[in-house]
């Protein structure tokens, strides 16, 4: 057993964390939100071309750095230190492994467009009624002549107001919930037809309403087999969460030090809040979410490449416990705050709400305890 | 002991819940249903017609205004307007300075601040806490000087809630720096007017404008506006923190949040497709929350029955502060939990006036928002780890 990281691992890691140190500090992420566009595409350049970190889970032969589940898990528990809003999860985790899933010259001609920086994704599987399950969809494609045809309402995608590609779940065939039928798509941004509704997300990212009327697209556009893309859509949320859990963790575990510092120099009746039982327990208290935090991040991704059943148990054990734990220790940062903890002034508050949209990204608390109950029951059966 | 309210009770009621019916403002309703930002004059229309009905300050005796109502008929009536979803009646003329003013001030004060509290015509803010005075409040450091027949006073206060508003200001300032923290405190009325006086706001999570700082440089205050006896405040704001909390438990305003929860959860579906009020996990916890409910109800209605037997809220209070807060804010963890994807857009970043139609269900719009914002609850009037301390102390004698 080895929990430890390689030299190059711990080398992405400090590399990251002294670029955030250094070039994206609280206030210097506030303003790159109040930019035109949400964001600094300066920061996903200099990811590219400074610190070469968009390769980081792609195989050599195709440009990366050979690296997979653990280099995404380590980058993306920086990110969520810094409150980070880039697309990393969105194209690298989720675009990088439905590419290398599709293979072929598809890939090979996209991911050395992602690695240089110049292609970014967005994973459009969420509809108005589809809550957390990917199969209950109603977004229809058909085909025509040689290509297809999308018609339907892709609901809060991430990213896809700053993204090239989108990668768009429909139905081939089926009803909303059939495990059959579920196709998946690459489509260009800017495909004509699609009207795309652009907004802000409570947490500071860029995300928009995606509606496709009668849009084409080409025959390369459908990726894998029609109408049986449900397993790896299925994969790519699990993906999705195993890194949104690394987040969480990384997100925690700042907004924890955040919330001791502020403990320490805060004096009331005296003397600093933290000499108080009720504050010392209460920190105490988030320690232990933290750490079981980072724990289900390692237990998830370690356990990424087992077959469907046990990968969704290692990924719903994780993000169920991290939806928990985020959620007390949210509270309970901004409680020891006090009311300056509520204001947009301070860094703690705006973790506070990355945390809070991190519990349901992916599926939130009680969508992962009923797959695992799912799972439990059709073990006994 | 009988739960039932006799038949002049429940005439009261019926009469009340008409005269809502018939005279809450259509425009309010349809405002406070889209989750818009409410304006100084929205308050000021219900207050103004629950005034000229002689009901908007339930709580006061009859000889300042009150209508002299029992303690069953304040609560009858506060369940009415939260069963109604009326704007609240702002607290700070009302329930706070106004009590004071009646309660230690003079015939003078009595007669020139009352009834402009009662109509309306001022409108008052709170200036109590400070950055370095929170759950400590008695270590606040606003000074006030008594030079001749005024004093200067100077110094910073925060939380202001809708001080932008305000006419006029009730503020806790010391005035004998040399004595024991609680004993060299007096309170002001202040005129928000005055110059000197900076009011800036403070943003909180979901956008809201509504508290502020408020910075009192050399804010020049007759000797007259002074309530009660100098150094002596901390009576004051003692007996208008007991206040203040008498009704915090919003039994009736959380009754009606569950029934929004409720309705949100019909319409949202689950995995399956199913409603989610018929989802096993969601339901349950639902349920969970009403249990939680009915025992606060049942608590305060024991403590108003005290009440009504001539025993004051005591510390027991604190126990009404700290299930309701908690109960406010699960109710809107189980909202934010129920509108899934559509809690993560934000709405305050659309332009004014902007006629995009908004994205997702309009249940959805203020379900993040709310939920960041009431964790202000836990935090206000007198934190909950301060409440807990007020009972280990009060109750438990510990």
């Amino acid at each position: 057993m080895d929990f430890g990281f390689t030299e190059t691992q711990t080398m992405l890691r400090e590399q990251l964390a002294r670029f955030f140190r250094e070039r994206y500090d609280f206030d210097t992420r506030q303003k790159m939100l109040a930019r035109e566009g949400g964001r600094d595409p300066a920061v996903w350049k200099a990811f590219a071309e400074e610190l070469g970190i968009l390769g980081a889970g792609f195989p050599e032969s195709l440009g990366g750095l050979g690296g997979g589940a653990v280099e995404h898990m380590v980058i993306m528990e920086e990110l969520g230190r810094a409150i980070a809003i880039e697309p990393y999860l969105d194209t690298c985790v989720i675009g990088g492994h439905a590419l290398l899933a599709a293979s072929g010259p598809l890939a090979e001609s996209l991911v050395p467009g992602i690695i240089a920086g110049d292609v970014i994704m967005a994973f459009a599987w969420a509809e108005p009624k589809s809550r957390y399950n990917p199969a209950r969809i109603a977004t229809r494609a058909s085909a025509d002549g040689a290509g297809w045809t999308l018609d339907g309402h892709k609901a809060v995608v991430l990213a896809a107001p700053w993204a090239t590609h989108w990668l768009v779940t429909a139905r081939t065939s089926g009803s909303p919930g059939d495990r059959d039928g579920v196709s998946l798509f690459l489509v260009e941004a800017g495909v004509p037809g699609v009207t795309r509704r652009d907004y802000p997300t409570v947490d500071g990212i860029m995300a928009s309403e995606l509606y496709f009327e009668r849009s084409r697209v080409g025959p390369h556009a459908l990726l894998g087999r029609e109408g049986e893309a449900l397993p790896l859509v299925e994969e790519l949320l699990d993906r999705a969460a195993a890194a949104t859990c690394a987040e969480a963790a990384g997100t925690m575990r700042r907004l924890h030090e955040l919330t001791l510092d502020y403990a320490k120099q805060r004096v009331q009746f005296g003397q600093p809040i933290s000499r108080f039982q009720v504050i010392q327990h209460r920190l105490v208290d988030m320690l232990m979410e933290v750490e079981q935090a980072v724990s289900m991040a390692y237990q998830a991704t370690l356990r990424l490449d087992l077959p469907a059943p046990e990968r969704a148990r290692a990924v719903s054990q994780a993000k169920a416990k991290i939806a928990k734990g985020a959620r007390f220790l949210g509270q309970a940062a901004v409680q020891t705050h006090g009311g300056i903890g509520i204001t947009n002034e301070l860094a703690a508050g705006h973790y506070f709400k990355r945390l809070t949209m991190l519990e349901s990204r992916y599926g939130d608390q009680d969508h992962h305890l009923a797959r695992l109950e799912a799972l439990m029951m059709a073990e006994a059966a | 002991m009988d739960l039932a309210f006799s038949p002049a009770e429940r005439a009261f009621q019926e009469e009340v819940r008409a005269f809502i019916a018939e005279n809450y403002p259509a425009e309010l309703r349809g405002k406070q249903e889209e989750g818009e930002e409410l304006a100084k004059e929205d308050y000021l229309k219900w207050h103004r017609i629950l005034h000229a009905k002689g009901w908007v300050a339930p709580a006061w005796p009859k000889e300042y205004g009150g209508p002299g109502w029992t303690a069953t008929q304040r609560y009858i009536f506060s369940e009415e307007l939260a069963r109604a979803d009326t704007l609240p009646i702002l607290p700070f003329g009302i329930n706070m300075v106004g009590p004071v003013i009646y309660t230690f001030g003079t015939a003078e004060q009595k007669a020139r601040f009352l009834p402009r509290i009662l109509s309306g015509e001022d409108w008052w803010c709170q200036g109590y806490s400070e950055p370095g005075a929170g759950s400590d409040l008695a270590s606040l450091r606003t000074r006030a000087e008594r030079v001749g027949d005024h004093y200067i006073v100077n110094g910073q206060k925060t939380w202001t809630t809708l001080a932008q508003h305000a006419d006029w200001g009730f503020f806790l300032v010391r005035t004998d720096p040399a004595a024991k923290p609680q004993e060299g405190i007096s309170f002001l009325l202040i005129d928000m007017k005055s110059p000197g006086i900076t009011v800036r706001p403070i943003i909180t999570l979901g956008g809201e404008h509504e508290v502020n700082e408020v910075w009192l440089e050399n804010v020049k205050v007759p000797v007259e506006n002074r309530v009660f006896e100098e150094n002596r405040g901390w009576t004051c704001a003692k007996f208008l923190l007991a206040h203040e909390r008498t009704g915090i438990a919003g039994v009736a305003r959380s009754k009606r949040g569950i029934e929004r929860l409720k309705s949100i959860a019909r319409i949202e579906t689950d995995d399956d497709g199913r409603p989610l009020l018929h989802n096993p996990f969601f339901r349950r916890k639902v349920a969970d929350l009403e249990c939680d409910l009915t025992a606060l109800e049942f608590t305060e209605l024991r403590t108003l029955a005290g009440e009504a037997a001539g025993r004051g809220p005591g510390p027991e209070s604190s126990l009404l502060k700290v299930k309701g807060t908690e109960i406010q804010q699960r109710i809107t963890e189980l909202v934010l939990e129920a509108v899934g994807h559509y809690a993560a857009p934000y709405f305050r970043a659309f332009p004014e006036g902007s006629n995009e139609y908004p994205i997702g269900p309009a249940h959805a719009h203020r379900a993040a928002p709310t939920y960041f914002n009431m964790r202000k609850t836990s935090i206000y009037g007198g934190s909950n780890e301060i409440q807990r301390n007020i009972i280990a102390k009060m109750v438990l004698g510990l």
